[in-house]
């Protein structure tokens, strides 16, 4: 129990220090690496709450894929960040007003409510125990079965969005002369080679 | 020293408190703000995850999934706006996304 609350506190502390330092930091390039940070130590505080399966698609997911798109976009736009950066002290007064405000709020209430004694009732597909049966086998035989149309939605979502990429980042130059494999194909003799009768002395006119 | 569901609550919060602040401090840089827009998902996901645990209900983890899923199809759109963009105008400032204001 004193291991799970050390290592609750460690991943809880980077999580929040590396949270701040995305926000704080002047290279848009160590935020995103920060961001990375963060999300790898919500995925270990996502297997102290014995979601292994949701750590691991967190860690490919996040850290695989949408940060490193990030990365990439940050590196591949020259922008001057440090222009981007001004005004950054004029928003601080009104901004940590309200986020101490949205802190004190959201604090508040969670100390101060409890779960009902009802609450158990209301629990569609419990969590099984660990030594039964794993925990991206109970995700699974939830998931596909009961929240299969939930499942296909997010698959149409995932689609969309990659269509959407796609159109929107994908141009046509006009003045790129591309090959045309059907009309090569099409091409027969006839428009391929012309007989000319040429009479002798005249030439080609 | 028991870690309870309050612990795990408080991190969610304090991290949807840094992503709305991220918002509010870096106003001129869209990538910033698609980051904290992250964190602000991270922070519901923690709480989804949290409350599946502590109540022994799965159908949390199954949400926090679909969530997971929302916040990458958002991140690839809002970046390929944002490329779709500097193409056309040259610069990410917030301050200059005004083409639709007339």
């Amino acid at each position: 129990m004193i291991i799970t609350a050390i290592f609750f506190y460690l991943f809880a502390g980077v999580c929040i220090a590396s949270a701040f330092m995305v926000i704080a930091s002047r290279n848009p390039v160590h935020s995103v690496l920060f961001l990375i940070l963060a999300f790898v130590n919500a995925a270990g505080l996502f297997v102290l709450l014995g979601a292994e399966f949701l750590a691991m698609i967190l860690i490919v997911v996040y850290v695989g894929a949408v940060a490193v798109l990030f990365l990439f976009v940050v590196m591949m736009l020259d922008v001057d960040f440090s222009e981007l950066r001004a005004g950054f002290l004029n928003y601080l007064p009104v901004g940590s007003l309200i986020g101490f405000v949205l802190l004190f709020e959201l604090l508040t209430v969670i100390f101060a409510w409890f779960i009902g004694p009802e609450a158990g009732k209301a629990i569609t597909s419990p969590i099984p125990a660990a030594s039964a049966i794993n925990n991206t086998q109970a995700l699974g035989l939830v998931l596909y079965t009961r929240y299969v149309y939930y499942f296909e939605a997010a698959g149409m979502i995932l689609l969309v969005a990659m269509v959407g990429a796609i159109v929107l980042t994908l141009q046509h130059k006009p003045n790129v002369r591309r090959q045309n494999i059907a009309s090569q194909v099409a091409r027969g003799r006839s428009s391929a080679i012309e007989v000319v009768k040429v009479k002798s002395g005249q030439g080609l006119s | 020293m028991t870690i309870g569901l309050g612990h795990y609550l408080s991190v969610g919060a304090i991290l949807f408190t840094l992503g709305i602040l991220g918002i509010f401090l870096n106003r001129k840089n869209v990538i910033i703000i698609l980051m904290s827009i992250e964190l602000i998902l991270l922070a519901v996901n923690i709480n989804l995850v949290a409350f599946s645990s502590f109540l022994g209900d799965i159908v949390g983890q199954v949400y926090a999934l679909i969530v997971l899923t929302v916040a990458a199809a958002e991140a690839a759109i809002g970046l390929a706006i944002l490329v779709a963009y500097f193409r056309n105008r040259g610069s990410i400032a917030v301050e200059d996304i005004n083409l639709m204001k007339g």
